[in-house]
């Protein structure tokens, strides 16, 4: 080891007996470990075993559960410290571009994070620049992050990472899925920046040993525990080992090490007359104007193993899905079995198994039921699955694991079972996309050891993609593709001679930096301009801080914009709604369809129904014939109300005997019932006086008593005046809480979550920020409502508009802070949606006083509609529209909107964590 | 040609992943029975509580006595109030009627003036302020004329008219309420069961890696359509017995198997238009706002708020092409009316050709996505 030198004597990061577990499953058990300041140390181990949950513990972003975790000098128990050093650490998760937002262009997300930090714009734009200009990204700054290449997301990560200059850099697993030409220039890029800031400390997590061979010390964990430490040559020298990948295996415990063989590939038999499995020509795939695959051809024969190599989106996994028949080519054509690929061809898709990217395994089915489930699908005969399935499990070792849960098991295990169960109906090609992709190397070399037997032995046709040079020698032919098109297509020592390379690797490189791959071009020989030691001083534990909430507010208004459909739904779906809803909903109860039963048929009958037909709440049907008939049209509906005129009434009434009149209404609804029997009753009286008068001449007076009714704020008592404003409360609440509501739940699913976890955002900041764009657009809807009421329904505002729209503003708040307090509770945004719809549409529709008045409604619904703030704005919108009032009468409704938003917001704080776990 | 087989398992898959959410259980759950309870028990009768306050600026006994005329379940205890409260009192929404009686009313009466009290309505509670309006006339005349004739009973009308309120005789709310709130959350839920989880599938890839299989769109969406049905229709049913007509005591007066078979109409109709949101919204976000969008509608004017005689024959028209319309009207035929399938025949006709047309508009649209995806 080289002599310790003054800035290694502080220890970065130490660990003291840590211990984690998740469930059942122990993550780590019992670590201690000291990274000395200044140094970049390499984690390796097999997957599974406690690296990122380490990650994730000196990040801040989960909580310790056992043991001392201390970094950069303090204790990260304690919330106070974890505020106070998280500008100091940079961390990037593993996946490609996990923490970025793939909408976001490359300078929209280092902006974002840089505004996270608390720079100002100069300190800002200095910094993007310099960082732009020595990754070589700056010819691609307005790019949208998710159209990147592998190599590029993870130098724009890295971007992100640094924009802060931390004196501790985190990276999990970098380079996986890199090319590698862009992973030496990330490398290169590492070291220039340790060059210029020598007292920075890394800790890298890696697959690849070559790239840990280059790393000041190593620590070595499997199972949750650390099974060796020492720089890299200590390692080899320990275990005897040439390389560094067998020196990890020799470190292996013997039980694992036993499952280990060196894998060997016996040379294929060619015969002449060996049938062509693929054979593509000029294969294109366009989308708009992008072409993802170019001209593409190759031809494979049955049993051989093809490899595929380039980076992340350079149309591997497009061409995949051709030859599949996933996607229809845009050009030129794909052959298999010397048929022509074509989407509805399922007999085709027997022959083929498919492996697709992150094992797309049912995670809800058990082992054994992923594989039944496949094996019936691809039409295994019934009476034979479960031997296939036996089988299967016998050959890729899954024996001990088949009433397992995939999410359960390493990942080296499920991607065997992925290749089970691409395996599981004997097909006679198999096409793998990235099948070893961040899997430890005991696995990858078991992996390969089936993989040739399956080419050998059985002679399958494999057709694999992999960033990993070691398998790319085992391949019987590669090739390298880049841009959409195929570089170089040969067999490895093929490729190695034609370009007369030292090695694989080499070759390649040589062949990417030709067809300017890498985005070489500017990194030829950047300064790396290590900006001057930070000009803000590293701010203490800081309240609230405007600048990083206007960070989250700017990131989330970009997302909103980039979408366009989104905010145009949003707005001009509410103006469709309203018109729709304006006009249909009717409370007035109008052309009640009725029929007679008339048994008398004489003027005076026949004139007690014209009584009823003349009004507008009435019209009349066909006549009655019978009971039956009159069962029957009020059962379907037909018939609000049915009258029946006994016989002899005509003649009864000229006597002066009593009469009753019989009048069935429908009580199915009940609110229209009882206007019908109000109606008929005022009709029935209307008609017995002016029967009267036109038999006495004098209209006879029933009442002694005069009741003037006068029906204030809407004098004809027309729904529209009662409804339309009322509508605006509904859609301030749903379409605002609806957006808001996967804002959060969003990121966690997509991982972006981390960014609060790991940055020196408090929650407060994170959610106010995220809220604002969604009350800015609630205010624009605000506006555009307001102005259909007015000019389209012609219902004038009264009261006062400045009342309306401060409430609107509070309510809007309200409708948000619900949405987010959905989105922070949650873990689906499936359920979010969910929720969302349940707390919002029904207390929105039947709680609120749309219909009833609160003050009617009974039990538990009207204990929501009291509490719920649609109530109180609902109240607010119709005084000032149509009763004309102003602050003086409606201040208090404000209160408990407000109240509301206080409590709303406390409750995302306290539901939305700083910490994972 | 489609496989029955493949269908099924791929439905029993769907039915696990669902089983394996214990949110989305948890919230199902709760909107069939919890929340079909509060939705029966919150609907007032017509005019019930209704909020009331009289001016009594006569003090006689005659207003006194109309005054003690208002009591629960119809009206509030009626407050006493001077008039300078009448206005502020109706603008703060605290009443919907206010009563004013005016001073001499009893002395003017007795003489034969035929003095006149005052009703001020607040007009915006729409519901209330007809029916109560004619409620409260009635019972002011009544109240005067029994005081007239010192309490003696009145002579008989010559022409009398008998009202019959049919199959909810007394016209109870909660019966209404409760069955439309299952029919909503049939259609929500029909929704987002089948178009969120596909988008889900989508988001994390596994709908790419079935359709690698020898499995088409086709076999993909009914194995969707049939299980997540399934759920719909097993957790409506259990609803429409367990709390309809076990908790609420909601007679259920038709067929309860043809009502089903209605409603796995109707779910037909909407998983397919859930699946078709699912296909169109191109993420999650998307998806949500064009629910609402939908939702809404289908709730609101579908016939289950408010009836359909009175909207516009433009929104009745369009509504037609909506399966709930049909599903509402099915509905109140069969579990308040009595109706057989002699009845409700062209609603099932009208369920069966909208299903069918949303699901082959889906199936042609999925599979022209599915196939065209990057």
């Amino acid at each position: 080891m080289s002599p310790p030198t003054p800035a290694a004597t502080t220890m970065a990061i130490r660990l003291d007996g840590v211990s984690q577990h998740y469930g059942n499953t122990v993550a780590l058990d019992r670590v201690s470990l000291a990274v000395p300041t200044g140094r970049i140390i390499g984690l390796i181990g097999p997957d599974g075993v406690g690296k990122s949950s380490l990650f994730n513990l000196v990040v801040g972003a989960r909580a310790i559960q056992d043991g001392r975790v201390e970094v950069l000098g303090g204790d990260m128990a304690d919330p106070r410290h974890r505020a106070a050093i998280c500008p100091r650490i940079a961390f990037m998760p593993q996946g490609l571009g996990r923490n970025l937002y793939a909408t976001l262009s490359v300078v929209e997300n280092m902006d974002f994070f840089a505004r996270l930090f608390g720079q100002d714009k100069p300190e800002r734009d200095s910094r993007i620049d310099d960082l732009l200009a020595s990754t070589g990204l700056a010819p691609f700054r307005d790019r949208p992050a998710g159209n990147l290449s592998g190599g590029m997301k993870q130098k724009l990560g890295l971007c992100c990472a640094l924009i802060h200059d931390p004196d501790l850099l985190i990276l999990d697993e970098p380079t996986t899925g890199v090319d590698p030409l862009s992973r030496v220039q990330f490398w290169d890029l590492i070291e220039r920046i340790r060059a210029v800031r020598p007292e920075m400390s890394v800790v890298v997590a890696t697959a690849y040993m070559e790239e840990a061979a280059r790393f000041d010390s190593l620590v070595a964990i499997n199972a949750g525990r650390i099974i060796a430490t020492g720089t890299p040559k200590d390692l080899l020298d320990r275990t005897g080992a040439a390389s560094l990948e067998e020196s990890f295996i020799a470190l292996m415990p013997e039980e694992q090490r036993q499952r280990h063989h060196v894998v060997t590939i016996p040379p294929r038999t060619t015969d002449t007359s060996a049938e062509v499995v693929i054979e593509a020509t000029g294969l294109t795939a366009r989308f708009g104007d992008f072409t993802a695959v170019d001209h593409v051809g190759f031809r494979i024969e049955r049993g051989e193993i093809f490899g595929f190599l380039g980076s992340n989106g350079c149309g591997k996994t497009t061409t995949m899905k051709l030859l599949t028949g996933l996607l229809s080519a845009s050009a030129g054509e794909a052959k298999l079995f010397g048929r022509r690929v074509a989407i509805v061809d399922m007999a085709m898709r027997r022959r083929v198994g498919y492996m697709t990217q992150g094992f797309s395994l049912y995670s809800e089915l058990t082992v054994a039921q992923n594989l039944t489930l496949h094996a019936q699908l691809f039409g295994v005969p019934a009476a034979e699955v479960p031997g296939r399935v036996a089988e299967m499990a016998e050959r890729f070792a899954l024996g001990s694991e088949l009433g397992r849960l995939p999410e359960t098991l390493p990942l080296g295990v499920r991607q065997r079972l992925s290749l089970a169960v691409a395996m599981v109906h004997k097909p006679e090609l198999l096409i793998l996309d990235e099948p070893t992709s961040g899997v430890d190397p005991i696995a990858r070399d078991m992996f390969w050891q089936m993989m040739a037997d399956l080419s050998r032995q059985d002679r399958v046709t494999i057709f694999i993609s992999t960033h990993f040079m070691n398998e790319a020698e085992r391949c019987d032919r590669i090739s390298l593709m880049h841009a959409g098109r195929v570089l170089v297509c040969d067999s490895p020592a093929g490729v190695i001679a034609g370009r007369g390379a030292a090695s694989l690797e080499d070759a390649f490189i040589g062949y990417l930096t030709e067809a300017g791959g890498g985005e070489s071009a500017a990194t030829k020989a950047p300064p790396v301009k290590i900006h001057h030691p930070p000009t803000t001083p590293v701010p203490e534990w800081q309240g609230f801080s405007l600048r990083r909430m206007w960070s989250y507010t700017r990131r989330e208004g970009l997302e909103l914009r980039r979408d366009p459909i989104r905010g145009t739904l949003a707005l001009f779906g509410t103006v469709i709604l309203m018109l729709i809803m304006g006009y249909g909903i009717s409370l007035d109860v109008e052309n009640i369809r009725f029929a007679v039963l008339d048994h008398d048929g004489t003027a005076l009958s026949r004139d007690y129904a014209l009584t009823l037909s003349g009004s507008r709440y009435f019209s009349e049907q066909p006549p009655l014939a019978d009971y039956a008939d009159l069962d029957r049209r009020m059962q379907s509906g037909e018939l609000g109300l049915a009258i029946e005129i006994p016989p002899g009434f005509g003649r009864n009434i000229d006597r002066g005997t009593p009469v009753e009149v019989g009048a069935w209404f429908d009580g199915a609804m009940p609110q229209r019932g009882e206007t019908i029997q109000s109606y008929v009753r005022a009709m029935h009286i209307s008609w017995l006086s002016e029967t009267a008068q036109r038999r006495t001449g004098t209209r006879p007076s029933f009442s002694p008593v005069e009741v003037e009714i006068r029906f204030r704020y809407n004098p004809e008592i027309v729904s529209l005046v009662a409804i339309v404003p009322a509508m605006i409360p509904i859609l301030l609440l749903m379409i605002p809480a609806m957006l808001t509501s996967l804002s959060v739940v969003r990121e966690k699913e997509l991982g972006s979550i981390v960014n609060l976890y790991v940055t020196p955002v408090t929650r407060a900041e994170f959610l106010i920020g995220k809220q604002i764009p969604y009350v800015v657009l609630g205010m624009v809807n605000f506006v555009l409502l307001t102005l259909l009421v007015t000019f389209v329904f012609g219902v004038q505002l009264t009261g006062s508009l400045a009342l309306l729209t401060v409430a609107a503003f509070l309510f809007i708040l309200s409708a948000t802070a619900i949405g987010l307090v959905m989105s922070t509770f949650m873990r689906s945004q499936i359920a979010a949606i969910f929720g969302t719809t349940i707390g919002t549409i029904v207390p929105a529709i039947q709680y609120a006083g749309l219909i009833n008045p609160v003050s009617s409604l009974e039990g538990g619904g009207a204990l929501i509609g009291r509490i719920f703030p649609a109530t109180y704005f609902l109240i607010i919108s119709r005084g000032t529209f149509s009763k004309a009032l102003g602050f003086v009468e409606l201040w208090p409704s404000l209160l408990p909107i407000a109240a509301s938003i206080v409590v709303l917001m406390i409750l995302c704080i306290l539901l939305l964590k700083k910490q994972e776990g | 040609m489609p496989s029955l087989a493949a269908i099924a398992r791929l439905g029993v898959k769907e039915l696990r992943s669902l089983a394996s959410d214990r949110i989305m259980l948890i919230l199902i759950l709760y909107v069939f029975s919890l929340g079909i309870y509060v939705a029966a028990t919150v609907m007032p009768e017509t005019l019930h509580n209704a909020p009331i306050a009289v001016i009594d600026e006569d003090a006689s006994p005659l207003s006194a006595r109309i005054a003690d005329a208002f009591y629960p379940p119809h009206f509030q205890p009626p407050e006493m109030i001077s008039l300078a409260r009448l206005d502020p009192g109706l603008d703060e929404g605290t009443y919907t009627f206010v009563l004013d009686i005016p001073p001499d009313f009893q002395r003017d009466l007795l003489a034969g003036r035929r003095p006149s009290v005052q009703l001020n309505v607040d007009a915006n509670r729409v519901s209330q302020a007809f029916t109560g309006s004619a409620y409260i006339q009635a019972m002011v005349v009544q109240e005067v004329t029994t005081f007239l004739r010192h309490d003696r009973p009145a002579a008989p009308s010559p022409v009398d008219l008998v009202l019959r309120a049919r199959y909810n005789q007394t016209l109870t709310e909660s019966w209404f309420g409760a069955v439309m709130e299952i029919i909503n959350n049939v259609t929500m839920l029909s929704i987002i069961l089948t178009g969120a989880a596909l988008i889900r599938e989508r988001e994390r890839g596994t709908i790419e890696h079935l359709l690698a299989m020898p499995v088409s769109p086709f076999e993909i969406m009914a194995a969707k359509i049939w299980s997540m049905g399934l759920v719909v229709l097993v957790a409506a049913g259990c609803s429409l017995l367990l709390m309809a007509r076990g908790v609420l005591g909601i007679p259920l007066a038709g067929s309860l198997p043809l009502f089903l078979f209605g409603a796995a109409l109707n779910i037909f109709a909407t998983t397919a238009l859930g699946i078709l949101i699912g296909t169109i919204a191109r993420s999650m976000q998307q998806f949500g706002i064009v629910m609402i969008l939908i939702l809404i509608p289908l709730q609101v004017l579908s016939g289950g708020l408010t009836a359909r005689d009175s909207m516009p024959d433009l929104v009745q028209d369009m509504m037609m092409l909506a399966p709930t319309t049909h599903f509402v009207i099915l509905a109140q035929s069969i579990l308040y009316r009595g109706a057989g399938f002699a009845v409700v025949w062209p609603e099932l006709l009208a369920l069966f050709a909208i299903g069918s047309a949303f699901f082959g508009v889906t199936v042609w649209y999925f599979r022209k996505a599915m196939t065209g995806m990057a």
